[in-house]
């Protein structure tokens, strides 16, 4: 698609609300360098999320929106959850359509997209929380890994099913008391960025958003490899201040800390992967 | 006949492109002798179908392979097997939304293991459409025919249609992306058979020639945006409104609810046309005894009134090719006169007398006997139904053994 196609029909210009004109004028389309930098000076491509104040997830989705090397060929599937909050607040293509299935609509897109247009590039990227990701949509999440879906999956990790009001997921940590585990949670937290890389992702990296240039580099970089070579996946802890019993400005701080431990950085690249990022890097669009 | 000015279409597969009239009523037809699921594939042949995705569940399973097969040889633009029906119902809606006529196939358990999406598909108006090959539910494990899963389809905001047998299986699949496709009704269309009578049974089935084929999709033709990043964004299922707690968004809600039944409602015209009419009828028309069937029942029915005639005892069969949505003006038509009126049906809960009953309730005097009625696999002979029409005339049964 042209970004030509959110330019305003030049007779209605001085009727459209600003934030419109700003996708006009303010916005990056058409850029594959944009990226984090950019977001003190440019309109975001999300408005007036409602998201709670402070939540580490609103900061992840305006550092990942900011990196999509092409918004205007991006397609985003989400899931039911907080996140499903703020997709109508998106200017892009983006589809809920249940709890848990993201992995199986974005493969059916994605597929479909690549048969009717073959010459055009159409990034397909998954975004979920932990529970769509690893619990009730587990089984589409790797079927798609399995049968090399060329789809990015981004986790939004906050331990913790959220909008739902606190309960255990499978990516909670062992012994930690949520609702639905009154006494604790009984075992592990699945360690999932390993499940991804046995289940065939090309590219797979772990992280917290405290870093917002580490971000833009692997959302750019699992984005390029999914394009070329096969399914990435990308685990962000976003913590749920509100479930852990953190104030409003606390959210940064929970992620450095982190940082330093069980969302420790690490990044698995596959050879063919690795390939791709030399040459993107190249191209300087890395 | 062409004329030299006017150029020759042909889909991605090499078929000609004609019309949906020309490819339903006008082409000229051979006949073969073929099982249910061929019938699918035949028709999928001459559908420029472009996506397809499937799963195994025994008794769709090999209209799903003869998909497959179709896709090697470059009918049909996308196939692969998914994880599950719930996965591959969410496929199939991930292939509509980005702009491919598409077809899938289910049968029994799978039906309800992807119930959820089934809505989901109508809430987002896609036109797909699923071949649904109606078979028991456990439990105990069944893999016999049965149609009990229709019973919970009826109000998903899908439109569902009942084939009889092979012949209405491929006129049906035709017609269903034709009707399913219109501007102003867009919604899935549910193409039920029974499994097993239909499916694995072989029986005549003519055929217009294979090298002609439907007008293909036309994606920019949906009421919706097409999720393919050539339009504005769409945001499906019109989340803005409905994920807030105030009355616009219950109102946005329930207006959307009511458009989607409202489409529905609008396929008749288009369903009558490509259908050859919403109902069919069978027997002397003046019979105050009255079958009321769709699919193999109605066969079966059609069957019993054959039996009946050397009773000396006269009836007719209303067969419905559509239960959403339900021909309610033609049934009333129908049944006009009828004394009692027969729902033969091949399951426990008897959906189809529960349909009947309510459309009919006011504008008929009949009495309506929701008999007879078989599950688990049993087949309903035409003497089962006869013997049912005799016990209510005291009669002597004779044809049952």
């Amino acid at each position: 698609m042209s970004y030509k196609i959110y330019e305003i029909n030049e007779d209605l210009l001085d009727v459209m609300p600003q934030e419109i004109r700003d996708l006009q004028f303010r916005a990056t389309w058409g850029n594959p360098k944009r990226g984090v930098m950019d977001l003190p000076y440019s309109k975001e491509l999300i408005e007036e999320h409602s998201l709670c104040a402070g939540c580490p997830e609103s900061m992840a989705l305006r550092y990942i929106l900011a990196s999509l090397p092409n918004p205007e060929d991006t397609i985003i599937i989400n899931s039911t959850g907080c996140t499903s909050l703020v997709f109508p607040h998106i200017a892009l293509h983006t589809v809920h359509s249940l709890f848990g299935n993201q992995n199986a609509v974005a493969s059916g897109i994605k597929r479909v997209l690549e048969w009717r247009f073959p010459d055009k590039v159409k990034d397909v990227v998954v975004l979920a929380g932990d529970g769509a990701t690893v619990d009730i949509g587990l089984d589409c999440t790797l079927q798609s890994f399995f049968r090399q879906e060329k789809i990015t999956t981004i986790c939004f990790d906050n331990e913790v099913y959220a909008n739902t009001g606190g309960q255990e997921s499978g990516l909670t940590v062992k012994g930690h008391v949520f609702k639905m585990a009154p006494k604790g949670k009984q075992w592990d937290k699945v360690p999932f960025w390993q499940i991804a890389i046995d289940s065939g992702c090309h590219y797979v990296a772990r992280l917290t958003v405290s870093s917002p240039k580490r971000v833009e580099t692997v959302i750019k970089k699992a984005i390029y490899v999914a394009r070329e070579v096969g399914p990435t996946y990308v685990h962000l802890y976003t913590p749920c201040i509100l479930e852990i019993g953190l104030n409003s400005d606390d959210g940064l701080d929970e992620m450095r800390q982190r940082d330093k431990e069980r969302f420790a950085f690490f990044e698995y690249v596959s050879e063919p992967a690795k390939e791709v990022i030399e040459r993107k890097k190249e191209e300087g669009l890395l | 006949m062409q004329t030299a000015t006017e150029a020759v279409i042909y889909n991605k597969a090499g078929q000609r492109i004609v019309s949906p009239d020309y490819l339903l009523f006008e082409a000229p037809r051979t006949k073969h002798f073929m099982t249910g699921s061929e019938a699918v594939k035949e028709a999928v042949k001459r559908a420029s179908v472009d996506a397809s995705v499937s799963y195994p569940i025994t008794p769709q399973s090999e209209a799903a392979h003869l998909i497959g097969e179709l896709w090697v040889e470059g009918y049909v633009g996308v196939y692969f097997r998914g994880e599950s029906e719930f996965g591959v119902m969410s496929e199939i809606a991930g292939c509509a939304m980005a702009g491919a006529r598409t077809i899938t196939t289910t049968s029994g358990p799978g039906t309800l293991r992807a119930f959820e999406n089934f809505p989901m598909w109508a809430g987002t108006r896609i036109p797909v459409q699923l071949v649904l090959m109606a078979r028991g539910v456990n439990s105990p494990l069944s893999i016999q025919p049965d149609n009990l899963e229709v019973g919970f389809l009826l109000d998903t905001g899908c439109m569902i249609w009942y084939a009889e047998n092979a012949q209405d299986l491929f006129d049906m699949i035709l017609a269903g992306f034709t009707v399913a496709e219109q501007p102003d009704v867009h919604v899935p269309v549910i193409t039920v058979v029974d499994g097993f009578f239909v499916s694995h049974t072989r029986e005549a089935v003519m055929l217009p020639p294979d090298d002609i084929a439907l007008p293909p999709y036309n994606p920019y033709k949906a009421p919706m945006p097409v999720i393919d990043a050539e339009v504005p964004p769409g945001r499906f299922l019109r989340d803005p409104f409905v994920m807030k707690s105030n009355y616009i968004s219950y109102a946005t809600h329930a207006s959307w609810q009511w458009e989607v039944r409202s489409a529905i409602e609008r396929s008749r015209p288009y369903a009558k046309h490509y259908l050859r009419g919403l109902i069919e009828e069978f027997g002397d028309p003046s019979a105050e005894l009255v079958f009321v069937a769709c699919g193999t029942a109605a066969a079966q029915a059609k069957e019993a009134v054959r039996l009946l005639e050397e009773e000396g005892i006269r009836a007719r069969v209303v067969k419905l090719k559509t239960i959403r949505p339900f021909p309610i003006e033609e049934l009333k038509q129908a049944v006009k006169g009828a004394k009692y009126i027969f729902v033969p049906e091949f399951n426990v809960v008897g959906w189809l007398e529960r349909e009947v009953r309510r459309y009919l309730y006011g504008h008929s005097e009949a009495e309506v006997i929701g008999a007879p009625r078989v599950a688990g696999g049993m087949t309903m002979p035409a003497e089962v139904i006869v013997k049912e029409v005799l016990k209510l005339t005291g009669k002597e049964v004779k044809h049952v053994i």
